[in-house]
């Protein structure tokens, strides 16, 4: 299976247990976009996990919009583990939709992260 | 509990554009339990506001406490130290909190993330309702256990108004007419001649018209 | 017998009465109220002033009053329990009592969600039921809200208040007019009454308790300039019931004024005569006061009686 090679993997139990705060330290940490893979809706093993996580993913988005990132720098899709090929798409997908968007607006000479940050 | 929700960032963000470095203060109390100022929503916060301002190319340092509870002055003395050298204090507890904080740490610039909207609990999760009007003389026992003073938009006493049409009020299709539910649940209890009784005007002095509330327990007072 | 107001008069003398409504403009000039008080004089024993309704500032109701009174009107004013407290209240009675008005409306007050100013914040000290109360107390046994005594001059009302046959839970409406009743209110106003079949089924339970006989129900109407208008009142108003056959007969009328008026007139000689311990008619003749002249005149409820001073 092969994908974009700019991808980094952060590996959760469930999509249910992603945090707003990961998914906000990513961006503050130098990524350009993130997205979450959640299982298909309705095969969840903790039955709405995948649909929390679609909440939160969509409430960081308007955060990010607000804060000036931009909510188009994060986004959730369904798969199931068996769709390598899906997953590959996406990856690509989104590697492309980043491309166009540019890099974070965090990653630009004036926003770099400074020391003191806490 | 006290139910309170968090300002738009970039009004809490315009309170603090002149400092340098912040100190965002939870609280493990209400606040947490409806999801507006505990450990977790502060530390979102102080992401999003070192995100914003990073972009302004104008960075913010951000520490982060939480207090057991920031209604209880031993709690906020844990932060001695850590708020020296900030330039300010944001606070993500209801407005008690704040002035808590604000009082120990005269000298600091202290802020309020949150609007203090109501004394409530949730209907299911995710949403709160306002149950109760502070008023200093508890009247349930009369309304069927409802509250008419908060829950009715009027604070009618010999409700419900002509208002009151297919168990909402007039000013919204989705709030429930609090006279109503009274008018229901005294019929369940068999005790709708309850009703019939006029209520007197209300002794206001009980509640904030009285001015400033204080309640004293002089057996548990230490010293 | 003594009677505290010209309206107490035309009741109790066994007169079917007429009362209109003026609402004060928007503005500070009172020559349109004056206008129409001028032109339905002789048409209505009284005519309510309208307190900001929907909550809308206007001239206030007692200012009104004023000019109403002075083209040759009784008045009967309109007080809610939303912009006021019973400091406030009590001192716009004994000015209204002060200036000759004679009659004091009790009620609750729309909310001011609805109004010019919805950021206001609004009071609700007391309640409609306890104002009642409280203007009856003030005027038998001479005492201010607070119950101290006022020494001289005590204002003597007829006191007046509103039912709502329209509003729910319906079984508690009869008891809630009770309530009043007990509380001290001599005339009643209902809001207006589209539909007939619930305000006779009002009725009929106002009559059991003989409620009739305790106070004056007076049956609140309003002409219905058009089919949308009617439709509004339908789906907007909350406590008012239209049934859809009145917003299909404007409809379809080919001048639907007349057909409001002429339907107006259906309804209050109905009233007048199949509906037992109605006293009275009051016509809510919203932003269309010119019209009021016709509808008494066409039901045969002219001229008005007349009584020495």
């Amino acid at each position: 299976m092969q994908y974009a090679p700019n991808i980094r993997i952060v590996e959760m139990t469930c999509t249910g247990n992603t945090d707003h705060r990961v998914l906000l330290q990513a961006f503050e940490e130098g990524a350009d976009g993130v997205y979450v893979a959640g299982c298909m809706e309705g095969d969840c093993h903790f039955l709405k996990g995948n649909i929390r996580a679609r909440k939160r993913v969509n409430a960081v988005k308007k955060l990010l919009d607000e804060i000036g990132v931009g909510g188009d720098r994060l986004e959730m899709f369904n798969l199931s583990s068996a769709q390598g090929g899906r997953f590959a798409q996406i990856a690509n997908e989104m590697t492309e939709r980043i491309k166009s968007l540019g890099p974070s607006p965090l990653n630009k000479s004036g926003a770099k992260k400074k020391e003191g940050d806490a | 509990m006290i139910v309170a929700q968090q300002k738009p960032l970039q009004e809490i963000a315009d309170m603090v554009s002149d400092c340098k470095k912040v100190l965002l203060v939870g609280c493990a109390g209400c606040v947490t339990v409806c999801l507006s100022g505990g450990e977790k929503e502060t530390e979102v916060m102080s992401s999003a506001l070192r995100i914003k301002r990073r972009l302004e190319e104008n960075p913010l340092t951000t520490v982060t406490f939480t207090a057991t509870r920031q209604c209880d002055p031993e709690y906020i003395a844990e932060m001695d130290e850590m708020v020296k050298d900030v330039d300010a204090i944001i606070s993500l507890a209801c407005g008690v909190g704040v002035q808590y904080v604000a009082e120990r740490y005269s000298d600091k610039w202290v802020v309020p993330a949150l609007n203090t909207n109501f004394i409530g609990g949730s209907t299911v999760h995710g949403i709160w309702e306002e149950k109760c009007g502070l008023c200093g003389d508890c009247v349930l026992h009369k309304t069927g256990g409802i509250c008419p003073i908060i829950r009715c938009s009027k604070s009618i006493l010999n409700g419900p108004c002509g208002g009151s049409q297919y168990g909402k009020c007039e000013i919204s299709k989705d709030t429930d007419c609090a006279w109503a539910l009274i008018y229901e649940r005294m019929k369940t209890l068999g005790k709708l001649n309850k009703l019939m009784e006029i209520q007197p005007p209300k002794d206001w002095s009980t509640s904030r018209d009285g001015g400033p509330r204080r309640a004293t327990r002089e057996d548990v007072i230490i010293g | 017998m003594k009677y505290l107001s010209k309206l107490q008069q035309v009741l109790e003398t066994g007169n079917f009465a007429v009362t209109a409504e003026i609402g004060p403009p928007k503005h500070a000039s009172a020559e349109g109220v004056r206008h129409h008080a001028h032109m339905m004089k002789d048409y209505v024993d009284a005519t309510n002033i309208t307190d900001c309704q929907t909550a809308i500032v206007r001239i206030s109701s007692i200012a009104t009053g004023v000019h109403v009174m002075d083209c040759g009107i009784e008045p009967i004013v309109q007080m809610t329990c939303r912009d006021r407290n019973r400091i406030a209240m009590q001192a716009d009675m004994l000015g209204a009592y002060s200036l000759g008005m004679r009659n004091l409306l009790c009620l609750s007050g729309d909310h001011q969600k609805f109004g010019n100013h919805p950021t206001s914040k609004n009071v609700y000290d007391v309640d409609s039921m306890q104002l009642i109360y409280l203007v009856k107390r003030m005027r038998d046994e001479k005492k201010f809200f607070s119950g101290e005594e006022i020494k001289e001059h005590e204002p003597q009302f007829f006191i007046g208040a509103v039912a709502n046959p329209f509003a729910d839970p319906f079984e508690f409406r009869v008891d809630r007019l009770e309530k009043k009743v007990e509380a001290g209110a001599q005339f009643i106003q209902t809001q207006c009454i589209f539909d007939m079949e619930r305000f006779e089924r009002f009725m009929e339970m106002v009559r059991e308790r003989g409620l009739h006989e305790r106070t004056h129900i007076l049956a609140g109407v309003t002409p219905l300039k058009s089919w949308r208008g009617a439709k509004y009142m339908q789906s907007n108003v909350s406590g008012m019931i239209v049934p859809e056959e009145i917003v299909q007969r404007l409809k379809s009328a080919e001048d639907p004024k007349k057909e409001g008026v002429d339907l107006c007139i259906e309804q209050i000689n109905y009233i007048k005569d199949n509906i037992k311990g109605v006293h009275g008619v009051h016509v809510m003749a919203i932003a269309w006061e010119e019209i009021i002249p016709e509808i008494v005149q066409r039901c045969g409820l002219y001229p008005r009686p007349k009584f020495e001073d």
